[in-house]
């Protein structure tokens, strides 16, 4: 190729046009494409390859740079989101600054959305364009160094935040973990058996309680939750509000006498699912972490009329540990990193009147009967009907309980299948006279030992009815369902409508996210799906990072899961804070905005701005200033200066307008503007 | 037979939420229409209303700015900004002549690749109806601009 007089500062272009195997060669003529960009002035070679993302297409930039005195590079291929970094790397090592490097993206947003071939090459002639066009007006940037404080905050002391607790604490690192309830533990300790393995639930759990309790790395902040969080990755401060125990956990030596002696008791309805009851002052359950008990400020009698201190009379500490007059203390301390791992809430069933819980008595919640099943909890493992009584004699489960419905939750709740044939497996061997049925749209047991064991539920006698349940009623029509709940269903199997009628109705309601998981990702500054679960950084390969730096996220926050896949979340959230922990100081991407302070008229719009208060107004010298460490590098400043005096390192608007004149190469008008 | 008129449409992707949306339409394969063409911004945040000025004096019919929900953005709420700017854009634009349907705002988070080639595909159809815009007809009176007749920008200067 010729050497050309090049109009922009004597810049030399490299192009690379990728054919992705048959990706984007199939609809795209690559070899046309990179032929016209090579006429482009700026453009010093231009060439399309097969692979430009193997290690071979990455010399051909590298080889390039050296010998042809490349001074930018575009690479026409998929999307920066998937190899920038690659390219940016090769440019590197080729001896340009990484930022001397553009991509257009013809992959995802070309040759994949549309078979038409003229139509898809003029697209990728456009994009080509637009990054030429762009690239020339890179400047070099340097990484910002940013140290990662070793301390890490976790949300949530369910078995995923349990997990990856222990795990960054067993590695020396010390580790935050705020939770809301008065005991660390969440949904699990209020199982009574895990799938498959009949495990006891708590027999397995408590000791992991205990270590994150008596952990020397572990700071356990119970009945807490967090209400701001400053910073960025590595440098995070938050602000906790401890809320009034009215317990001195430094005298309380959880004895438990408080409890046994408050003369009042309310209905549990977050431990016992509102089907036992506990005392106003209280520990959710016996082997709660930490041991110290809550006073229940709403229900207190003291708190309501001035009377009583039962539990303050009767304490037997030296100094009293029962502290009326307790206030909500707020802490604030430092963290690297935050891993987010709040849970998940179950589907409220009465959103589905015709199933009838809250009408018919004998309807019942997954978790109300988890803990009717548990020897532990109301009626200590006996499973009885409302009347807390009569032991059923036919047992209905209905599965799918607001998922997989168009009307609730369109997903799969992935765990319902387990637990119902684990509730038929509890019953069956609790009451072995007892007629179980099971009835499911499909049913889903993909896990290790999950299959085998519905086949161990096939054989043990359980009646499987393929079908969605219609409604629970109890209307009887003939003598048999009198006085029986009866679940109409049509079992697909046979094709036929069946009335089933049974003495207890335990619906599977969905697993979904946390009401206020909304909340909760603005305050942590990351996005959260329709349905409310946080968004991971990437479905298959980043399930655990999200798109702010610095937050992770494990367990059931994310999606439906159940224990081990929570554990495992909760373990790689923690490999992968332990990792920056190690680095001790990573590299951020320098896109980051800055004010020329010689031309800002000091107007402050940009002031108010900036989400992140990262732009400051100097009152002497009346102009607005950037603090580089804080600012994200969005652009929305940049967008509002009305005296376009702050840049946006690497979309300035130089480069942005030339990114539109690249793009719109074939509809441009012809020369600029003749008069006026 | 008449050849039917292919608009040019330039569209403003925020990095986090509708460039990802369009990534996934792409990697699952969701055909729509091709004549949007992406810019990728870190946030519609960032979107200066010169921008959208910018393309429709440079040839582009229309002009798509896509960011993430109201609520879901990743810079907080950087897409309340652009949708402030928006409004007084399109009050703007209505005294020039320039037809409303060609400057629009959507939402599409990343997951929602589907909606977005809808959205893709709708101001298409809605860009076409309305015809090529005319900058220097319509705003500038034919006041010194000439439309080039797809001569590339190799051949300029």
């Amino acid at each position: 190729m010729s050497e050309k007089v090049n109009p922009v500062g004597g810049e030399r272009v490299g192009v690379y046009i990728c054919h992705c195997g048959s990706n984007i060669a199939k609809v795209v003529d690559v070899a046309g494409v990179a032929e016209w960009a090579g006429k482009l002035p700026q453009v010093e070679v231009a060439r399309d390859y097969k692979f430009m993302c193997s290690s071979l297409g990455q010399d051909l930039i590298e080889e390039d740079i050296k010998e042809r005195g490349l001074t930018k590079v575009v690479v026409a291929s998929c999307s920066p989101h998937m190899h920038e970094k690659t390219f940016r790397t090769a440019c590197e090592r080729g001896g340009l600054n990484p930022f001397m490097f553009e991509m257009a993206n013809i992959r995802e947003h070309d040759s994949w959305t549309t078979d038409d071939e003229a139509a898809a090459t003029l697209k990728a002639k456009a994009l080509t364009s637009a990054a030429v066009e762009r690239v020339v007006h890179h400047q070099p940037l340097e990484p910002l160094p940013v140290e990662i404080n070793p301390n890490t905050l976790v949300v949530g002391g369910g078995i995923a935040g349990i997990s990856a607790a222990l795990e960054l604490a067993n590695a020396g690192h010390h580790v935050y973990i705020v939770e809301r309830e008065p005991s660390i533990g969440g949904h699990m300790a209020q199982l009574d058996k895990t799938f498959p393995t009949l495990d006891c639930s708590a027999c397995i759990l408590t000791p992991k309680m205990v270590d994150v309790g008596q952990h020397p790395n572990i700071t356990l902040l119970t009945w807490s939750e967090v209400e701001k969080l400053d910073g960025y990755l590595g440098n995070f401060t938050v602000s906790v509000r401890k809320k009034a125990r009215y317990v001195n956990e430094e005298h309380c030596t959880g004895c438990g006498i408080c409890i046994e002696k408050c003369p009042f008791k309310v209905v549990d309805e977050v431990f016992e699912a509102g089907l036992g009851e506990r005392k106003v002052i209280y520990r959710p359950f016996p082997q709660a972490v930490p041991k110290y008990p809550v006073i229940d400020k709403e229900n207190c009698v003291y708190f309501l009329r001035g009377k009583c201190k039962a539990c303050q009379k009767f304490c037997p500490t030296e100094p009293n540990s029962i502290d009326f007059e307790q206030e909500d203390q707020m802490l604030t301390f430092q963290v690297g990193n935050v891993i987010l791992a709040t849970g998940y809430d179950l589907f409220d069933v009465k959103r589905i009147p015709q199933y009838g819980y809250g009408k018919l008595a004998n309807v019942f919640t997954s978790l109300e009967f988890e803990r009717m099943v548990n020897a532990a909890g109301p009626t200590e493992g006996k499973i009885m009907l409302r009347d807390m009584e009569t032991s059923p004699k036919s047992v209905a489960i209905v599965h799918c309980v607001g998922s997989r419905d168009e009307n609730y939750h369109k997903y799969c709740s992935k765990i319902c299948c387990m637990y119902s044939l684990k509730f038929a497996h509890l019953i069956h061997e609790r009451l072995p006279d007892a007629e179980v049925y099971n009835c499911y749209i499909d049913m889903r047991t993909p896990g290790k030992g999950y299959e085998e064991f519905y086949n161990r539920l096939l054989k043990e006698g359980t009646h499987f009815i393929r079908g969605k349940v219609a409604d629970v009623t109890n209307a009887a029509r003939i003598p048999e369902e009198e006085g029986k709940l009866i679940v109409q269903v049509e079992d697909t199997l046979i094709g036929r409508q069946r009335r089933i009628p049974v003495d207890m109705v335990i619906l599977s309601p969905a697993m979904e996210a946390k009401l206020d998981s909304k909340e909760v990702s603005q305050l942590f500054k990351m996005g959260c799906d329709f349905d409310g679960f946080f968004v991971e950084r990437h479905p298959k390969l980043d399930p655990v990072a999200t798109m702010t730096e610095g937050i992770f996220i494990a367990g059931a926050c994310q999606g439906p899961k159940d224990v081990p896949d929570s554990v495992s979340q909760g373990a790689a959230a923690a490999a992968r804070v332990a990792g920056l922990i190690n680095l001790g100081t990573v590299m951020m991407e320098p896109i980051r905005a800055s004010i020329n302070q010689d031309l800002c008229s000091g107007c402050k719009i940009c002031n108010n701005m900036c989400p992140y208060n990262a732009i400051i107004f100097h009152e002497d010298r009346k102009v607005s200033e950037v603090l580089t460490a804080l600012c994200q590098g969005c652009g929305t400043c940049v967008a509002a200066c009305p005296s376009g005096v702050i840049s946006g390192a690497h979309f300035t608007n130089e480069q942005l307008f030339s990114q539109i004149e690249g793009i719109l190469w074939d509809v441009r008008p012809v020369k600029e503007l003749v008069a006026v | 037979m008449t050849e039917q008129f292919e608009p040019v449409i330039v569209g403003f992707l925020c990095n986090w939420c509708s460039y990802r949306a369009a990534d996934l339409a792409g990697t699952a394969r969701i055909h729509y229409a091709p004549n949007m063409r992406p810019i990728r911004v870190m946030c519609s945040g960032r979107v200066d209303p010169q921008f959208v000025l910018k393309a429709l004096r440079e040839g582009a019919d229309g002009v798509m700015i896509a960011g993430c929900h109201p609520g879901e953005c990743h810079y907080v709420n950087g897409n309340i900004k652009a949708l402030r700017r928006f409004i007084l854009l399109k009050s703007m634009l209505r005294q020039l002549g320039v037809e409303e349907g060609r400057v629009q705002l959507v939402w599409a988070s990343a997951s929602e690749g589907i909606i977005l080639a809808e959205k893709v595909n709708k101001m298409t159809e809605e860009v076409r109806a309305l015809g090529p815009l005319n900058w220097s007809e319509k705003v500038l009176g034919g006041n010194g601009h000439k439309i080039a007749e797809s001569v590339p920008v190799a051949e300029e200067v």
